[in-house]
């Protein structure tokens, strides 16, 4: 009895300072184990030089030797590194696009016609289905042969491309096979931010004769800056982590030149074949650090908003 | 309202508007109009090199139960279900706990926690690929619906997390300490006043994650090896490599594969647009 009165009195008087743990805990725990250490954890496997076996026997890990940077080093003579990190640049530039072609189907579909809200939903439908589908509906668009957008750069440039065998026209393909679902996220984006912009101030700068163009630069694109801000977030992070179209569309082929760092390491540390751990690590943590100077970089900005608010 | 509302343009404009839009709907969706008519288009006009104009008959009937038939699809779609729903529930219900210590309580670390969460979730899947591989094989969970539900809810976890916390930051923090004068414990406070007030934000996030779960390919690929764990995304590549060239055959797979989650949007578009956009319009 004593017993359980101070501990209810030990509860009474600390509960506040111990509640938000108890909370936590559950969420944080998986959040450490599966999340955090394991990051920690690649960067350490990255100075080894670790053959596992193949994945089907993985519990019968080969011994790992530590070799410092040597990983880094075989980076710098791979050019399959190269090809990858290239890509990589291309898709984070050109997956851009989605964000003035998202801002721009939403400022076309922004209007109070009968029926408007089922064609939003209608045009929002391509980020709903897996990339996985959309990978296969975009191959069969590019087949040579019957595709219509093959049939389409035929009539254009007079020439037969295969445009996913072709070892310089592939990643642009996939790209915009990408760029199909992305546009739409960011449509949907600017769409919630066009509902909720002051219309005093946009009556007023009407009043003053701002139309077109100036309207939309001085008074719309400032009130549409979170939405902005959210669409480059998640499109820089998805342009980073393009794996699913790559894998689906070529695997990496022609002649691995549509390889991005996220499927190298792939190919090198988790496919059938793949084996060297200690490789794909050092891969997997280049991705990471690129990834980072973004998220360093969000993070940064968020926690001006916290600070503010 | 910007741009400047079409019922206050000159009537040819507002007749050219209402037919643009249907025109530039189906130049949108080309690719899913493609596949669904492919999806119903007898063999016979594949191999004729009649891709895209009229079918010569329906065999949707056909095709789809040729798919169902002689390839796995049914079992990728129940592993999919079996992934997907247990990682919402466990995913929504970890952030509701932890959503709401970081939005409630003033503690040193708060931020810290909260933005350790924020940028996990950014992180590319491979810098963690080698370890939760890894991880899973060691606690016996590899290649198993588990070892794929304990990772995603923990991933999970993060984005649901910054989503939960900024909703009951949101809410009125006078509910709390008016309950808190009247000496109701902590626990009680989450579960009776709070937690009622977050259903939008569960069914949101509820949505979300379904749809995040049900398209992941990498981890599917990496963390699955056979037919009776594989989730239908995995499912899908194999097909690819089973049926080849039978189009016929991968689009009425394809649509099989997308339906669940486009389901779940049309059911639930407020809620899932609502959680896509938060953030879009304050901060």
């Amino acid at each position: 009895m004593a017993q359980q009165a101070v501990h209810n009195s030990f509860w009474k008087t600390n509960q506040k300072a111990l509640a938000p743990w108890l909370f936590l805990a559950p969420g944080m725990i998986m959040f450490l184990v599966y999340v955090i250490f394991p990051i920690i954890e690649s960067i350490y496997i990255s100075f080894f030089n670790w053959d596992g076996l193949a994945p089907a026997h993985i519990s019968q890990l080969t011994s790992k030797e530590y070799v410092g940077l040597g990983n880094y080093r075989d980076l710098l003579d791979d050019d399959s590194f190269y090809t990858s990190l290239w890509n990589n640049l291309k898709w984070l530039v050109l997956y851009m696009l989605a964000v003035p072609i998202g801002l721009f189907v939403a400022l076309f579909l922004n209007q109070k016609v009968p029926g408007i809200r089922l064609y939003k939903s209608l045009f929002f439908f391509p980020f709903v289905i897996s990339q996985v589908v959309v990978g296969l509906l975009f191959s069969w668009f590019y087949a040579p042969g019957f595709g219509p957008l093959y049939a389409i750069i035929k009539s254009i440039t007079g020439s037969e491309t295969a445009i996913l065998a072709s070892d310089t026209m592939a990643t642009y393909g996939i790209i915009l096979a990408g760029l199909w679902p992305q546009t739409a996220y960011c449509m949907i984006l600017y769409l919630t931010g066009l509902n909720n912009i002051n219309p005093e101030q946009v009556e007023a700068a009407r009043m003053d004769g701002a139309r077109g163009l100036t309207l939309l630069w001085n008074i719309i694109l400032p009130q549409l800056r979170p939405a902005t801000f959210i669409a480059i977030v998640v499109t820089v992070i998805g342009s980073l982590r393009s794996f699913d179209l790559v894998s689906i569309m070529t695997g990496g082929g022609p002649y691995g030149s549509t390889r991005v760092l996220s499927y190298f390491m792939f190919e090198q540390a988790l496919s059938e074949y793949g084996t060297a751990m200690g490789y794909g690590a050092a891969i997997a943590f280049v991705l990471f650090a690129i990834m980072m100077i973004f998220i360093s970089f969000f993070i940064y900005r968020m926690l001006q908003q916290e600070r503010n608010s | 309202m910007f741009p400047k509302p079409i019922e206050k343009s000159a009537p040819w404009v507002q007749t050219a508007y209402k037919l643009t839009l249907p025109i530039a709907l189906i130049l949108w969706l080309l690719p899913l109009i493609g596949i669904a008519m492919t999806s119903v288009r007898p063999a016979a006009d594949l191999a004729a090199g009649n891709y895209f104009g009229m079918p010569s008959g329906f065999a949707g009937v056909e095709n789809y139960s040729a798919v169902f038939k002689n390839s796995n699809i049914g079992y990728y779609i129940l592993n999919s279900f079996k992934v997907t729903l247990p990682t919402v529930f466990f995913a929504v219900g970890l952030s509701c706990l932890s959503g709401f210590a970081l939005a409630i309580y003033k503690f040193k670390s708060n931020l810290i926690v909260f933005f350790m969460f924020v940028a996990g979730n950014f992180v590319p899947f491979q810098i963690l690929a080698i370890p939760v591989r890894d991880l899973s094989v060691q606690l016996g969970l590899y290649n198993t619906t588990m070892g794929l539900v304990m990772f995603h809810v923990a991933f999970q976890t993060g984005f649901c997390t910054l989503f939960m916390r900024n909703f009951i930051k949101s809410l009125p923090f006078a509910l709390v300490e008016s309950a808190r004068v009247e000496g109701v414990s902590e626990f009680k406070i989450f579960w009776h006043i709070v937690l009622p007030l977050m259903r939008p934000a569960i069914a949101a996030l509820s949505v979300l994650v379904f749809t995040f779960i049900w398209n992941d390919y990498f981890w599917a690929t990496v963390m699955a090896q056979d037919a009776s764990v594989k989730p239908v995304t995995a499912g899908m590549n194999e097909l690819k490599g089973q049926y080849k060239v039978a189009w016929e055959l991968i689009s009425a797979a394809s649509i099989i594969a997308a339906l669940p989650p486009v389901a779940m949007f049309f059911l639930m578009q407020k809620h899932f647009i609502a959680g896509l956009t938060l953030g879009a319009t304050k901060g």
